[in-house]
């Protein structure tokens, strides 16, 4: 696994760790579709959270949520769209995050949350 | 948190307006909305503040930032908005303390400095007079800030101390080394200051052409200047400005907030108490002499030359387009400029001179031998300054070449400090008569005035009022020629002009109107 592979996969798992601590259940992760990937699906209460999490070493190439574009915003709305209708649950509310981790290895990790941003 | 507020002016023309930054911080993705007409300079101001943050160690909020412009209806443009924005910004985010009323007026480089702006002594006198006496500027607008009364300047060299001054983090903070600063210091003193005026004592001969230039110092009258090469026009021209006196606190304030606006390089330190002097060259535009580019139009040369003098060399040469656009200014001493962005006004009180050769060749002067011109090219040639344009300048004369006699004589002519004496004194002599008017000069006075409470008796105007029976003068050319002749009163200590005085007047304004 090539290193800024592992970085993603690391972040997506911490991530997911600290959603369940945050009293979302994960039903979900790394599910594909033609036209992308949700990286994690939990459920709060009835709603369906869909997150997207963006995992950087440092600050210098911008903010990791500074990488979550409007396009890539509205790509996650018709990803959501796409897992609900696979799974049978057109029409259940649902809710689009955005988790940013800046992970340089050695400080404990700073994970920021950012609800409803699509 | 959440919510910011700092206050800047905008400046449209002259006249600045409030402006007030609102920002609001979103908690979703990063982005950075400006509203409130930004025109493209200030939309790039999004850039420059976020570099400048996190150079100054105090980055952006993470989060959607928005802000607005208040009015939102006021078109505003340019850089100097950068430092209200971002303190609005970090105020929002609760990284600095509320500014209160305090307007900052600078532009931000991406390293953090704060770079000084154009236009800083107008936007200081409304703030203040709008009750924002708190300022905050670049350290290279400091002096220009101060110039304004009653006002309370603060500035800095960099957006860190700025920002340790309002309560920052200081942890975070990165201030400058010692260096930097001594660099940015050193760099804020060119001033305009005390460069020499030339001397009249420098002319030879031109005897007529050196009291036209005194009695056009004395009641601030226009000028234009006849003559072949090297009779001494330009050097005529240039020495007027050097006979007339300091500017009054009220002037000097116009003038230095005129030269703020069109100046680039050096930044004003003192008031500029010498009338100013613009010599533009004859392939100007009207833009540039009036007044214009895009967006809100910026000062030309006539208002660059406001309470001092616009000297148009050859002035034949030039657009008559450019010379009729200053009809209007010579008539109401300001020009309002309407573009599509808006309406901005300037003061345009210059005295003109205008200098011109005989012809197109230049030899047409005495017997005119030498002149290889047709009747037609000098016809045309004159033709270019329109009668409506000469008929607004009061002193018209001719000027013929030196002889050896001039020459000789060149070393006992009166140098410009015994003239501006003088002139100082006639101009006196004007206040204390026309003051009850709210005049200063003879050339303000209305055509009303000297038809009624100024009206001279009929045996001192004799030979204009025949000048005027003969259709030889228009009905402003008189009252043009009495103002010349007040001015001539004043400078012989007369109380009242007598009919030498309005002979001599009229004189001066015939010379050109044969050609």
């Amino acid at each position: 696994m090539r290193a800024k592979d592992k970085l993603g996969k690391d972040g997506e798992d911490l991530a997911a760790r600290y959603l369940e601590q945050a009293g979302q259940r994960v039903v979900d992760r790394n599910w594909r579709s033609g036209t992308g990937e949700i990286d994690i699906v939990a459920l709060e209460g009835a709603t369906v959270v869909v997150s997207e999490v963006k995992t950087r070493r440092s600050p210098d190439y911008g903010h990791p949520l500074e990488a979550i574009t409007p396009a890539k915003v509205q790509r996650l709305q018709i990803l959501t769209l796409q897992w609900l209708r696979a799974h049978g649950m057109s029409g259940t509310g649902y809710r689009i995050d955005a988790v940013a981790i800046l992970h340089d290895g050695q400080t404990p990790p700073v994970i920021e949350h950012v609800k409803a941003v699509g | 948190m959440g919510l910011g507020r700092t206050f800047s002016v905008a400046l449209v023309g002259l006249s600045g307006h409030m402006v007030e930054v609102e920002a609001d911080i979103c908690q979703t993705l990063p982005a950075f909305v400006l509203l409130g007409l930004p025109d493209a300079s200030l939309n790039e101001a999004k850039d420059r503040i976020k570099a400048a943050a996190k150079n100054a160690g105090i980055p952006l909020s993470r989060r959607k930032i928005t802000v607005n412009l208040i009015p939102a209806s006021l078109p505003k443009k340019g850089s100097g908005f950068d430092l209200a924005i971002l303190m609005s910004a970090l105020q929002a985010a609760g990284d600095v303390r509320p500014s209160g009323g305090t307007v900052f007026l600078s532009e931000l480089g991406l390293d953090g400095r704060l770079r000084p702006i154009r236009g800083v002594l107008p936007a200081v006198m409304a703030a203040v007079d709008d009750g924002h006496p708190e300022v905050v500027v670049a350290a290279a607008n400091r002096a220009e800030a101060e110039l304004v009364p009653g006002v309370k300047v603060r500035s800095y060299g960099t957006l860190a101390e700025l920002l340790l001054a309002y309560g920052a983090d200081p942890v975070p903070l990165l201030l400058p080394v010692g260096d930097a600063e001594e660099a940015l210091a050193g760099r804020e003193s060119p001033t305009a200051g005390d460069c020499r005026e030339p001397d009249m004592a420098d002319i030879a001969g031109q005897h007529e052409a050196r009291t036209a230039m005194e009695v056009a110092a004395a009641g601030g009258h226009h000028v234009m200047l006849v003559g072949p090469p090297g009779a001494g026009k330009t050097m005529l021209a240039e020495r007027l400005p050097g006979l007339l006196p300091d500017l009054p606190d009220h002037h000097a304030m116009e003038v230095t907030a005129v030269h703020s606006l069109s100046n680039t390089a050096a930044h004003l330190t003192q008031l500029l108490r010498r009338p100013p002097f613009e010599n533009p060259h004859h392939t100007a535009t009207t833009a540039s002499i009036i007044g214009g580019g895009s967006g809100v139009p910026r000062p030309g040369a006539a208002s660059r030359a406001h309470r001092g003098v616009l000297f148009l060399d050859e002035a034949p040469e030039y657009d008559r387009a450019v010379l009729d656009a200053l009809r209007q200014p010579l008539e109401s001493g300001n020009l309002v400029l309407h573009r599509a962005a808006g309406t901005a006004a300037y003061p345009a009180r210059f005295q003109l001179v205008l200098a011109a050769n005989p012809c197109p060749c230049g030899m047409a002067s005495g017997k005119g031998l030498e002149c290889s011109c047709t009747p037609v090219q000098r016809r045309r040639y004159f033709g270019k300054l329109s009668k409506p344009l000469i008929d607004r300048i009061d002193l018209q004369l001719r000027l013929n070449r030196l002889s050896l006699a001039d020459m000789a004589g060149a070393a006992e002519q009166e140098a410009s400090r015994t003239v501006a004496a003088r002139v100082r004194e006639a101009r006196r002599a004007q206040r204390e008569r026309l003051g009850r008017w709210g005049h200063e000069l003879n050339s303000e006075v209305s055509a009303e005035l000297l038809k009624t409470e100024l009206r001279l008796s009929p045996t001192a105007t004799v030979d204009l009022d025949k000048a005027m029976e003969r259709d030889v003068l228009t009905g402003r050319g008189y009252a043009r020629v009495l103002r010349v002749a007040w001015t001539m009163a004043d400078l012989a200590g007369l109380a009242v002009p007598d009919r030498d005085c309005v002979c001599t007047a009229l004189a001066f304004r015939q010379q050109v109107g044969a050609a």
